[in-house]
């Protein structure tokens, strides 16, 4: 394999000048506006979002920056470590959860509080960029080659689906299935998959939690019970609908600031935008986020390592996936699932685990031109 | 390596798959958003607005009712009340735990309460108990900062300060049914009845004017938040108050007849003004007590007013028929001069009956009257003249002025649940009895007897045409709505002979002043006051049409049911008539002896007291 000698080490003024800047500039203006939002949705105070959300939104921004000068030979390396951490992390939480704390699905570090689930969102698509990373073309199409990365995605689903967590299980599956498909898998085998997983769908409804089944149900007939599950979906149709096109103005937004809005600092933020800024406002945003999106496609395309390529690829369906779910979501064009809008939601965790993803996209960025072997970090 | 970069390739075209894909899920969104906020826009805005304003309504303070010397008949009184705002609620059932013992609240209450609060509308405050006494005002008012969602607030009550007096002129008022609102002509006003504590004329003339009364309500438009709580006041419009109402009624006249009637079990009495048809005092007996009616009646008190075998709520003036016995002789005797065929001063002898084919019809006095003309035969009420009478004349010329003077038909005056009588005719008893009519019911009609069913206020208004000249005028209790002068005409002339007038004046004149006349022992003594009139005896074999058809009497314990009712219709003065009256004292007996010294009394006290103008 030819390659760059690992003497294409780039210093740190290098990699400085190699940082995307469109795209941390595309990530700070999405931070504010979530920062913004979260101003108008405290009534225009800084308590009890905003200020705290600028505070992490910094802290992020540096320890992003971190990540995007950091070698990404790092991540290759400690790829299945990170990995197999938050797999050991999620089991730990899952059997506090058992032993008595509730559905509590976290570590509290004092300063920071470590959902694991998170941060596997990265670490599986790292995990998974490795293992694909390290096959040579012939390797890829030997059925015996998928089970170990299979079993790499199914053990993190299958303990989220536990906590129950079906949003970041569906997610985890979504963006692991993007790297598997963008790393030469046969198309057969996902419609394999997809049937199986068809054929195992009503045991899987049999298993589900009553409120998930009633999510799933109002999704169906949201007027059915406008005052019980559909209450939520219901108000945010009508926040955004009332928003028009220009919406409704900044801080005020009836549906908002008067407290119908449910979850109005979380999951459905992007309904107050929506409603005090209207159309305009709303696709304003999604405009951004598919630009950042498209950034992350670029990144992907560019870059020549395979790790580069499928991490950067797996990390962008992600960030995708959260967009879009969540969008989806509160414009009630799926079920209620509880995934927040990325950067722009209220949530230390969920801002922290997505600035870090958007650190290792940089940091692959910088190092796009790099290439690494197939068997190890340096040739 | 040729493998790499086929796999760069494969990769590139996969990506851009997904590219695509989430591209085209984006403009999903998009679509989505577009759909949602624009094409829905307008239903989503409203459904926003109706999320954020709530309406109060302010309901209207209703419209007094004064009599015609402006002394107020029914009025607001302001009441303190316990209210809940259900949502500052915490815990209702601890709530009414609570409140339960302060305002001593029973089950039935606590139904009520609880059914109140499922079916308020908007934010409205559902009332737990009105009319606080001082004791449960103070009790709530130091515990209201333990107890979230109570409120005092302060309501207006109907109040009628002369009670049993005026409850059958007045009626009463009550809660709105929900039948009552899908009828009401005012479709705006739904929202207001259905507010809490708003209350409509159930009867009387709080129903019969009940819309001028009302008002219009008022409303505040409130921005509130998904909690209920109130953010912001929009907008504020005051309630319109309800018209006031003067009646005609004389307040004094009317304690002093429904007092006169008080010792009576059963009966009815009402004086109205010839010239005019205003009605200036209404009484019947027994009464009852509005004011019982104001926070809702108890189920005690409700079933004693219904069972009770005097039918304490039946206005028996408008709603009570009876036969007019020989009070219908004036009538009867218009009609044979009207119609020509008999001349008064024609002579008929009475024996103390009258043979009639097959059957002998008795008058009333066993020795019979000897002979006597038309205005002999009214004074001494001859029942074997007016047989005669009849049989000249026939059922249709009775009947036909039976009509004109209003009989059979409701009268129109101004108070609900009137009844119209009976004035029997050969087309009726064909259409219900399928029978033809026989001449000798032609007889008993002629004495007021058989068929015939009238109201004392038809009695009254018939008294009243007589002594006007032949003016149809119109009873009616309203003299001015909002300051407005009602409307009243004199009445059309009924075009009946001045001539034939006189003499049944006469006739009526002698009854009671003629020392032959049944009532001579009653007449007034007083010059220039004395009154005329016709008395009366219903047979009675069945207890009254109006208790038996409303079904409120037993028949079997009433002792006194099988006697006769005692009548009387008359006027006074008997020169320049003024007032018209008419009396029933049911089961009372022989109408000169019973009915005509109560009627006696009334039309006396009308000419001696002052402010009746």
């Amino acid at each position: 394999m030819s390659s760059l000698s690992p003497s294409d080490h780039l210093t740190l003024p290098a990699r400085f000048r190699r940082l995307n800047g469109g795209m941390i500039a595309l990530i700070v203006m999405i931070g504010l506006i979530g920062i913004a939002l979260l101003y108008s949705a405290g009534g225009k105070h800084w308590t009890p979002w905003a200020g705290p959300q600028l505070a992490r939104f910094a802290a992020g921004l540096c320890l992003m920056m971190a990540l995007a000068l950091t070698d990404v030979r790092v991540w290759l390396r400690f790829a299945y470590p990170m990995y197999g951490v938050m797999l050991a992390l999620l089991v730990i939480v899952e059997l506090m959860g058992h032993i008595g704390m509730g559905a509590q699905r976290w570590i509290n570090l004092g300063f920071f509080v470590l959902q694991p689930s998170e941060l596997m969102k990265i670490t599986l698509v790292l995990a998974l960029a490795k293992y694909f990373h390290g096959l040579s073309p012939e390797d890829i199409t030997h059925p015996m080659k998928l089970i170990a990365p299979a079993a790499m995605v199914c053990a993190p689903v299958g303990l989220v689906l536990l906590q129950p967590n079906l949003g970041t299980a569906l997610l985890l599956t979504f963006a692991s299935a993007a790297v598997f498909w963008a790393a030469g898998v046969r198309w057969w085998k996902f419609a394999l998959v997809l049937a199986l997983a068809g054929l195992l769908l009503p045991i899987a409804w049999h298993h589900l939690h009553e409120y998930q089944r009633a999510r799933l149900m109002t999704f169906m007939n949201p007027a059915a019970d406008p005052l019980g599950h559909g209450y939520n979906i219901m108000q945010s149709k009508i926040a955004l609908g009332s928003g028009g096109l220009f919406g409704r103005g900044f801080g005020q937004g009836p549906q908002s600031q008067l407290q119908f809005l449910p979850e109005k600092h979380t999951d459905f933020i992007f309904v107050v935008l929506a409603e005090e800024f209207g159309l305009v406002g709303a696709l304003f945003l999604l405009f951004l986020y598919f630009l950042l999106i498209a950034y992350g496609f670029i990144i992907a395309w560019t870059c020549r390592n395979p790790f580069g390529r499928l991490a950067a690829l797996g990390l962008t369906v992600s960030f995708f996936l959260y967009v879009f779910v969540n969008v989806a979501m509160v414009t009630g064009t799926i079920p209620v699932v509880g995934i927040p809008l990325p950067l722009v939601s209220y949530g230390g965790t969920a801002m922290l685990t997505l600035l870090i993803g958007c650190g290792v996209l940089l940091s692959i960025s910088v190092h796009r031109d790099m290439r690494l072997s197939r068997t190890g970090i340096n040739e | 390596m040729a493998g790499d970069s086929e796999k760069v390739r494969l990769f590139t075209r996969r990506a851009a798959l997904i590219a695509g894909a989430q591209t085209g899920l984006f403009a999903l969104l998009a679509g989505r958003l577009y759909y949602l906020q624009i094409l829905e826009g307008g239903k989503y805005r409203q459904m926003a607005e109706e999320n954020r304003i709530s309406l109060r309504i302010v309901a209207p303070p209703r419209g007094r009712i004064l009599d015609r010397s402006g002394a107020a008949l029914a009025f607001n009184d302001q009441t303190y009340r316990v209210v809940l705002l259900p949502e500052q609620i915490e815990d209702f059932s601890d709530l009414m735990g609570k409140l339960g013992p302060l305002l001593s609240l029973e089950d039935t209450d606590l139904k009520r309460i609880a059914r109140d609060m499922k079916n308020r509308q908007g934010f409205n405050a559902v009332i737990v108990r009105d009319n606080l006494t001082r004791d449960q005002m103070d009790s709530v008012a130091v515990r209201i900062p333990d107890m979230p969602g109570v409120d005092l607030d302060a309501g207006e009550v109907r109040s009628y300060p002369y009670g049993e007096v005026t409850a059958h002129v007045l009626g009463y008022v009550g809660t709105v049914s929900e039948a009552e609102i899908d009828d009401d002509e005012e479709d705006d006003d739904a929202d207001m009845l259905r507010a809490q504590g708003f209350r409509v004329g159930k009867n009387g003339i709080e129903k019969a004017y009940d819309t001028p009364l009302r008002g219009e309500a008022g409303d505040v438009e409130m921005e509130v938040n998904a909690h209920g709580r109130v953010v912001q006041e929009l907008s504020h419009r005051a309630p319109l108050a309800g018209t006031e109402l003067t009646l005609a009624l004389d307040i004094g006249l009317q304690q002093f007849v429904q007092q006169r009637l008080a010792a009576e079990e059963g009966g009815a009495a009402v004086v109205l003004d010839i010239r005019n048809g205003e009605i200036l005092a209404l009484a019947s007996q027994p009464s009852f007590d509005p004011n019982l009616f104001t926070f809702g009646i108890g189920q005690e008190d409700w079933a004693q007013l219904n069972t009770d075998m005097h039918a304490p709520l039946l206005n028996k003036v408008v709603g009570g028929v009876y036969a007019p016995g020989s009070t219908f002789k004036p009538i009867a005797a218009l009609a044979a001069l009207d119609s020509g065929l008999v001349n008064p001063e024609d002579r008929t002898f009475c024996p103390g009956y009258y043979e009639f084919g097959s059957h002998t019809f008795h008058c009333w006095k066993h020795g019979g009257h000897g002979s006597v003309n038309m205005v002999e035969a009214i004074a001494g009420s001859c029942d074997t003249y007016f047989y005669d009478l009849g049989h000249k004349i026939g059922i249709d010329r009775i009947q036909a002025m039976a009509q004109r003077f209003g009989l059979g038909t409701k009268t129109g005056i101004d108070l609900p649940h009137e009844r119209s009588g009976l004035v029997p005719s050969r087309s009726w008893k064909q259409a219900t009895k399928h029978q033809a009519w026989q001449q000798g019911e032609t007889l008993i009609a002629a004495i007021g007897q058989g068929y015939m069913l009238a109201s004392p206020l038809q009695l009254a208004v018939a008294a009243a045409r007589i002594a006007n000249g032949g003016r149809a005028i119109t009873p009616h209790l309203a003299k001015k709505i909002g300051g407005k002068e009602a409307v009243t005409t004199e009445g059309p002339l009924m075009g009946l002979d001045p001539r034939h007038l006189d003499i049944v004046r006469q006739g009526m004149a002698d009854v009671i002043n003629a020392p032959t006349g049944t009532a001579y022992a009653a007449r007034i003594l007083q010059e220039g006051m004395e009154m005329a009139g016709k008395t009366g005896t219903a047979q009675v074999r069945h207890i009254s049409e109006a208790e038996h058809e409303d079904g409120v009497t037993k028949n079997e314990n009433l002792p006194w049911k099988e006697r006769d009712h005692a009548l009387f219709m008359g006027y006074a003065p008997r020169a320049e008539p003024r007032y018209a009256i008419s009396v029933i004292v049911e089961h009372g007996g022989s109408g000169a002896h019973i009915a005509v010294p109560i009627a006696r009394d009334i039309l006396l006290e009308c000419q001696t007291r002052k402010g009746t103008g």
